[in-house]
């Protein structure tokens, strides 16, 4: 058998993506240690800025030319093997990816004042050894993170593309391992990260296992992986359905657990608390988009055919989904676990987009997925630089607890007023990006006679407001907290969160242009 | 339908001047210092473009039609523009809201001074933004724009109560803001649903296009019907859905409250008159019956809660609660007669209530209390204040010759001609008015002189009462700019509830015919 043709120029963002972590490592091996982070950092913005560059160019060219499966057999019969495919919706989702990547790596890369960053010095230490101590007194930097982080992000990218099972599970693997370990490596409270991580490492191999499993009756169902060899055989294919049901629930898993539906949420909240913050930005937004870029294209496409079977399914999902988010969410106390609620409540309105199986509900996916993503990072860029503060005067760790947030906004009105836009944008309140992707969703929802679902999703909204609210109550009306600190970091955090503030209010008043391209992108290619 | 384009964008122009207005006085620092004087003369400044907008642009004659009219494209991928203009009815709401404004910046005068600056900047800078906000509800020509200064106007409502309000104040915002959220939201599964099951395309959320093109089974039509309708109701505020009023008007400042009642719960039932009634007539007139009952039951409920109250600022909630019991029975009542009344209720209401809020602020700051029982006697000490509110009591009471008693009169006439039950249990409504004015003022302004030594009102706050007592008696003796520009307007939204109540009447009595001859 000859190798198939392959269309490299389609695999630039990814291969440039993938290129720099490899360079990554060889700069963490012949770098000297006091020079790696700045080559790090350089070289992993540039990595993502020249990514994006080439995901708009790939834009352009699948707009004027149509979309393309990337590996083409030799013999050329021109349709190509399918594997991996490039066609609007792809790029769509690997352009919002990676515009939320680029912040979210500028909020990893930030650094207070003293050089220090939201990163062990040394991850392999043992927390509380003298080890730790050492590393930490020696300015030591686990620069590793850098690409670890280029590492996942193409994985996500492929996940957005990928037209084949196997594709699908290799990417998947290659977002989620490095998630693990960068999980794992905050610098404080560093047992509840590890905790975090290895939580989130056990289930994500349990998930992955059900994700594998439903591969391989699919395999056993149509007798190849590859959607464009799976969806002739849904209609033709008698007396197997019960094969074909139980994979496609079973892959539905695998995926429900990466954008965090209850009941596969247990993982959100401690994982999102115990990660580095930055790095709970970034695997928030990230994970979560491409984890749907992922369940659009399998369900739209595989899905689409026993849409009635899996309908109560996914209505069970969503409406528990909305609830636990939204219940839960209403009793905690610090914030990151409050976010991570949040996140799971907008699972569920995501969801309600997604299950329409309609294109306006691609569209609507992504607009949310967008606004969501910006918000996510912009918020958690802002937990980063509140902080505790003792007695004489020091900075310690980030202040999570809500009632520390008390007063921000006399004592630092910038970062409030930014913290007020996103959580106005995840409430849904009119003139920002969360509003107009609510609206979007609910819209595509509706005309596609989801309207239990839209009522129970706006009374889930006007609950979620309530804890969105307080944290506006307690930052606005409330005197500033004793021990509560915003730290002035070298800068990369504030513009992050001050441009993902600005973007959130664009994309509430002037989604025209957003819409129009994702509209006319919102076309998958088997 | 966009023929009548005015030549000069004035309503734009109205909105951006107190949008950048606002902007300006929270950003730009200097300013903080001369915020009252700055808002003050914006706010008027505001009022001329008002008055010379409507002398300009709007034609009294054609008051039914929507004039002053612009319309720019803006997100057509979901259908919405941003379409500005006013009939008759817009314009006296937007005149009421330019009108109290400049009023509430002068008595909040110096209840501002006491806070620093940019905490008075602050309240300047919201109170600018609520006006925007105001402007363009009245003058929103789509739904979903409508939708969304809808939503927005929260913020500027929540952070007024809850930064400058009374001991309980953040509790009271947020009980406000979840009851308005909650209607909202689910007036937003009707904004969806409307597109849907309207003509849609890029302009499918302008009323003109919405108006009798919703297609749709009836029950869904009604469903979508209550979904405004619900968010109306818990706006306007009705029976049951009242109860955050008085928590929030008895935290807010009094200027707060001002605007809270006298201008934004009227969006409840000016989004009635101008949504519910044109967009689904059907549902409306079929719903109108049950809605006149809550109507009613809020006018005797609200007039038994202010008169057991015993804070004034609940007082005044509740009488206003009572009052929009009127106004709602007017406008589903479907005779024009009452309609004209509803739609003139609801300016003279504002004036009035307005004029109640601010004077028992005047009172309260030189009482230190909101309690009835701290007062007596207080005609001797403050003749001023108790002159102001006597007559502002009386005006909502609807003493002839001042604001309150033409609206009052034509509802109940009008009311009285389609439905003589409802109008009579609504005369007593007119009678617990007169309880819950004149006992609360016995007791707080009869009897022997206090022990206190206070100042009357000093020269701005004779400035502000005299403004309102002018708008009362100009509305008693002279209200006919104002039928004029709301007659044809009552009469044109009536009809819709009139004729298809008739057409379902007449149905009804066909299909019992058909029954009874099988």
């Amino acid at each position: 058998m000859t190798s198939p043709v392959i269309d490299w120029a389609a695999l630039t963002p990814i291969l440039i993506v993938l290129g720099a972590a490899v360079l990554g490592v060889i700069v963490e091996a012949f770098v000297p240690r006091n020079a790696r982070r700045g080559v790090q950092v350089t070289l992993t913005m540039l990595a993502i800025a020249s990514s994006l560059v080439s995901a708009v160019w790939r834009a352009t060219v699948v707009a004027s030319s149509g979309p393309t499966s990337i590996a083409q057999s030799p013999t050329g019969d021109g349709v190509g093997i399918g594997t991996f495919v490039e066609d609007g919706v792809g790029i769509a989702f690997q352009l919002i990816i990676l515009t939320c990547a680029f912040f979210a790596v500028l909020v990893i890369a930030d650094r207070t004042q003293t050089g220090e960053g939201s990163f062990a010095a040394s991850a392999a230490t043992q927390p509380g050894s003298r080890d730790e101590r050492d590393a930490t007194a020696a300015g030591l930097q686990q620069t590793e993170v850098f690409p670890l982080v280029l590492f996942s992000l193409g994985g996500m990218l492929t996940f957005s593309s990928a037209g084949d099972l196997l594709t699908l599970f290799i990417a998947l693997e290659v977002l989620s391992l490095p998630l693990y370990v960068l999980a794992a490596t905050a610098r404080r409270r560093r047992a509840l990260s590890q905790e975090a991580a290895m939580k989130y490492f056990l289930l994500g191999a349990f998930s992955s296992a059900f994700f594998l499993m439903g591969s391989a009756l699919l395999y056993g169902f149509a007798g190849t992986v590859t959607f464009r060899g799976i969806v002739p055989r849904i209609a033709s294919a008698t007396g197997m359905d019960m094969l074909l049901i139980a994979g496609v629930v079973l892959v539905l898993v695998g995926l429900l657990f990466k954008v965090g539906a209850v009941p596969f949420h247990s993982w959100t909240p401690d994982t999102y608390q115990g990660a580095p913050t930055p790095i709970t930005g970034y695997m928030a937004a990230g994970t979560k988009i491409a984890a749907f870029a992922a369940m659009l294209r399998f369900l739209y496409l595989i899905g689409g055919g026993i849409e009635w079977e899996l309908s109560p399914v996914l209505w069970t999902i969503i409406i528990l989904t909305m609830f636990v988010g939204t219940v839960v969410g209403l009793v905690q106390s610090d914030i990151k676990r409050l976010l991570a609620y949040s996140s799971i409540a907008h699972a569920g309105f995501i969801l309600i987009a997604v299950s329409s199986f309609s294109q306006r509900g691609i569209s609507a996916t992504a607009f949310y997925l967008l606004a969501y993503g910006i918000a996510t990072v912009g918020a958690f860029g802002i937990v980063t630089l509140v902080r505790e503060k003792d007695k004489s005067g020091n900075i310690l760790g980030e202040a999570t607890a809500l009632a520390k947030w008390q007063g921000l906004g006399r004592t630092n009105p910038l970062l409030a007023v930014c913290m007020t836009i996103f959580l106005l944008s995840f409430a849904g309140i009119p003139l920002t990006g969360g509003f107009m992707g609510k609206f979007a969703a609910f819209s595509a929802g509706l005309a596609n006679g989801g309207t239990v679902l839209v009522v129970l999703a706006v009374l889930a909204s006007a609950a979620t407001a309530f804890f969105y609210f307080r944290i506006i109550v307690a930052m606005f009306f409330r005197d500033p907290a004793e021990g509560t600190a915003t730290v002035a970091s070298e800068g990369f955090s504030i513009v992050a969160v001050v441009t993902c503030a600005i973007a959130t209010l664009v994309l509430g008043l002037f989604p025209q242009p957003i819409f129009n391209f994702l509209d006319q992108a919102a076309v998958f290619m088997l | 339908m966009l023929s009548n384009e005015t030549a000069f964008p004035w309503l734009t122009v109205l909105i951006a001047v107190a949008v950048i207005a606002a902007g300006a006085l929270w950003l730009v620092k200097p300013l903080h210092k001369a915020a009252r004087p700055y808002g003050l003369a914006i706010s008027v400044l505001i009022f001329i473009g008002f008055i010379a907008a409507a002398a300009s642009g709007f034609d009294v004659a054609d008051a039914g039609v929507v004039q002053l009219r612009e319309t720019y494209s803006w997100i057509p991928a979901i259908g919405t523009s941003i379409a500005w203009g006013v009939n008759g009815m817009g314009l006296v709401m937007i005149g009421l809201a330019t009108f109290l404004v400049p009023v509430v910046l002068l008595a909040a005068w110096p209840e501002l001074e006491d806070e620093p600056d940019s905490r008075s900047a602050g309240y300047v800078a919201w109170i600018l933004v609520l006006e925007a906000v105001m402007i363009g509800i009245f003058a929103a020509q789509d739904v979903f724009l409508f939708y969304i200064l809808f939503e927005v106007m929260l913020l500027p409502v929540f952070f007024l109560i809850g930064r400058y309000g009374g001991e309980n104040r953040q509790r009271a915002a947020v009980k406000f803001l979840l009851y308005s959220l909650v209607g909202g939201l689910i007036m937003l599964v009707g904004v969806v649903a409307v597109y849907v099951m309207g003509p849609g395309g890029p302009q499918g959320f302008l009323i003109d296009n919405l108006a009798g093109a919703i297609s749709g089974t009836q029950s869904a039509q009604m469903l979508v019907f209550l979904s405004f309708f619900f968010a109306f109701a818990v706006k306007a505020p009705m029976f049951p859905v009242h109860t955050w009023l008085p928590d929030a008007t008895e935290q807010a400042p009094a200027g707060t409250s001002t605007l809270l009642v006298g201008v934004l719960d009227k969006i409840g039932t000016f989004g009635m008159i101008a949504l519910c009634l044109p967009l689904f007539p059907e549902a409306a007139a079929t719903a109108a019956y049950p809605i006149m009952v809550f109507a009613v039951i809020s006018i005797l409920w609200g007039g038994f809660m202010a008169i057991a109250s015993k804070n004034l600022m609940r007082l005044i909630a509740y009488t206003s609660v009572s009052h929009f019991g009127f106004m709602v029975l007017g406008i589903f009542s479907g005779s024009s007669v009452a309609m004209t009344g509803a739609i003139i209720y609801m300016v003279a209401h504002g004036v009035a209530t307005g004029a109640l809020f601010l004077t028992v602020g005047f009172l309260a700051r030189r009482g230190g209390s909101l309690e009835i029982a701290a007062y007596g006697g207080w005609q001797r000490v403050t003749p001023l204040i108790a002159g102001t509110f006597l007559v502002a009591g009386l005006a909502s009471i609807a003493l002839p010759g001042l604001s309150g008693f033409i609206p009052e009169y034509l509802i109940l006439v009008g009311t009285y001609e389609v439905n003589a039950t409802f109008a009579i249990m609504a005369v007593f409504g007119v009678i617990l008015a007169a309880v819950y004015i004149l006992l609360p003022y016995q007791r707080i302004f009869t009897g022997p002189r206090p022990a206190v030594e206070v100042k009357d009102l000093d020269g701005r706050e004779k400035v502000v009462s005299g403004l309102l007592i002018v708008g009362m008696l100009f509305l008693g003796f002279a209200p006919a700019p104002v039928l004029d520009a709301v007659r044809p307007v009552a009469e044109t939204h009536a009809e819709l509830i009139a004729t298809h109540s008739d057409n379902a009447a007449a149905e009804a009595v066909a299909v019992v015919a058909e029954g009874s001859t099988k």
